[in-house]
């Protein structure tokens, strides 16, 4: 049988542009249990709404269809101001369902306006005390041991780490890397807060559309009939996947034998 | 003994779900089984037809949780086989007469005096989706060999583990063995592959099926032994606990040898 995506290194054709690099701007994102978790930074609120914009026109597929958990720091906040944010994450499609950390009279605001204040535990976390250092809080990785199934979407600002296939309809949606230890069929898109060093790799990579940062890539047509992993990144514009071969001679003759 | 609560769903329409359902409460029946099927599909009412029982109804599902009768009043009794019964769906009213807690309820009422309770969910994933899945035991997802059934087969077995219902079996139905050898149709290893779940039937396409649903009088019925009849029954079968082996779909004369059923397993 003659594989169409033979020989190894293969071209995905690139449909889009490079997005905005994100800048350091103190708002830390952190993925929880429930969805994500924005700290913003120390100014005023209408400056950090803004720099909280700018992140979400950044990486729009990203945040896209999410619910948010906002850490306000110890603010007082009318109704009127948490209305203004609310407002701002629906614009993106993004629903905000808690705001924590806030004061007593924000607590109050935030209850009359359906929001939950306390994130339920296990476990509750805290974002003021644990990411003040961290230049880099966002990779931490997410192990999902599940097949994802058409219309689920997982995700996490840092690696996500699949162990199960990703089905046709699925999307996995991480700021860092992916890494799919079955077959990946669906939507994956890594680097999506902007990161063009991500890498997407997978047992069987023949994904509907492949996204890092900015770029978007196909499959190509076809099914595969001897898929091998696969590692996809970015390499002069264009998301290129390869092989995955192992250091000493043996695999690649494997390999070879299997096509 | 309690009863088994079977929902037949698919996400998609027109992939055979009622058809199913009419087939295995008939087929059950004939084993001698006591067996409800209950049309979830309010609005829509369609079951009632297809066993040839539309001109018995009194009452529906919706006027029993409005408890305007009993449970027992409006169970229509099937005019062949007297342990079988139809909870037919309402027509003129809509799928937010009913809530899940509702339909948890009925087949609660239903399940001491009845062996199966076969749950005929509507198509799509809404909220006429969410109650017919809610008092489930097992649910049995039907789909079609081809592209956009599967995907909404593996949408809704997201939803169910979601829910965490289940466990989900599978009936590939409709399927065109001179078209899978043609490669013109996924074939049942292709879905399987997919869906991962356990496969209980895979029922080939038969004019027979449409015709006898016209007249109300639901294939299993018929003497003549065809394989799509034979499946249904083997369904009612592995349904009721017994190891039934897979027949191998292939009309002799008419296809040839031309296509080997494999049981995945």
């Amino acid at each position: 049988m003659c594989d169409a995506r033979w020989p190894p290194v293969l071209t995905f054709p690139v449909l889009c542009y490079n997005l905005p690099v994100t800048h350091q701007d103190g708002i830390t994102i952190k993925g929880i249990r429930q969805g994500l978790l924005v700290r913003l930074g120390d100014g005023d609120w209408e400056g950090e709404l803004h720099a909280l914009e700018a992140r979400l026109r950044a990486s729009p597929a990203f945040f896209r269809g999410g619910r948010i958990a906002l850490d306000v720091g110890g603010r007082s906040l009318s109704p009127e101001a948490l209305k203004a944010a609310r407002t701002l994450l629906a614009h993106y499609e993004v629903d905000l369902w808690a705001v924590v950390g806030g004061e007593a009279e924000t607590e109050r605001n935030a209850r009359r306006l359906g929001l939950v204040v306390q994130i339920p535990s296990p476990p509750a976390p805290r974002a003021a005390d644990t990411e003040e250092a961290e230049p880099e809080p966002l990779l931490e990785g997410l192990v999902v041991r599940r097949t994802l199934r058409a219309g689920q979407r997982l995700h996490h600002p840092g690696h996500i780490v699949v162990i199960g296939d990703v089905n046709p309809g699925a999307e996995v949606v991480a700021g860092g890397d992916i890494v799919v230890w079955g077959r990946a069929w669906g939507l994956l898109h890594a680097g999506a807060l902007g990161d063009e060093e991500a890498v997407i790799c997978a047992l069987d990579l023949s994904p509907t559309q492949l996204r890092i940062a900015g770029h978007i890539a196909r499959s190509p047509e076809g099914r595969r009939r001897n898929p091998v992993p696969e590692v996809a990144s970015v390499r002069a514009g264009q998301i290129i996947a390869t092989p995955w071969v192992g250091a000493g001679k043996k695999s690649r003759r494997f390999w070879k034998r299997r096509d | 003994m309690a009863a088994k609560v079977l929902t037949v769903t698919s996400g998609k329409g027109g992939v055979g779900k009622t058809t199913l359902v009419a087939n295995l409460g008939v087929a059950l029946a004939m084993q001698g089984k006591r067996v409800v099927v209950i049309d979830a599909d309010v609005g829509l009412r369609n079951l009632d037809m297809m066993l040839g029982l539309e001109n018995r109804i009194v009452y529906d599902l919706v006027d029993v949780i409005e408890g305007r009768c009993r449970l027992r009043q409006a169970l229509v009794r099937d005019k062949r086989f007297p342990d079988l019964f139809l909870l037919p769906a309402a027509q003129t009213r809509d799928k937010s007469a009913v809530s899940p807690e509702d339909m948890v309820q009925v087949c609660e009422q239903l399940s001491d005096r009845h062996d199966f309770i076969i749950v005929d969910s509507p198509a799509g994933i809404e909220e006429g989706f969410r109650y017919a899945i809610a008092p489930a035991d097992e649910i049995i997802i039907v789909t079609n060999p081809e592209v956009a059934a599967v995907r909404d087969a593996d949408r809704v077995v997201g939803l169910i583990e979601a829910e965490e219902k289940g466990p989900a079996r599978l009936v590939i139905n409709r399927l065109r063995p001179e078209m899978v050898k043609r490669g013109e149709m996924l074939d049942v290893d292709d879905v399987i592959e997919l869906l991962a779940i356990e496969l209980i039937g895979v029922v080939p396409e038969d004019r027979n099926i449409l015709v006898a649903a016209n007249r109300g009088q639901p294939l299993v019925l018929s003497n003549n032994h065809s394989l799509a009849g034979k499946a249904f029954h083997n369904i009612a079968r592995r349904l009721a606990g017994e190891e039934v082996p897979f027949q191998t779909l292939q009309e002799p004369g008419l296809f040839g040898r031309l296509f080997r059923f494999v049981r995945p397993e």
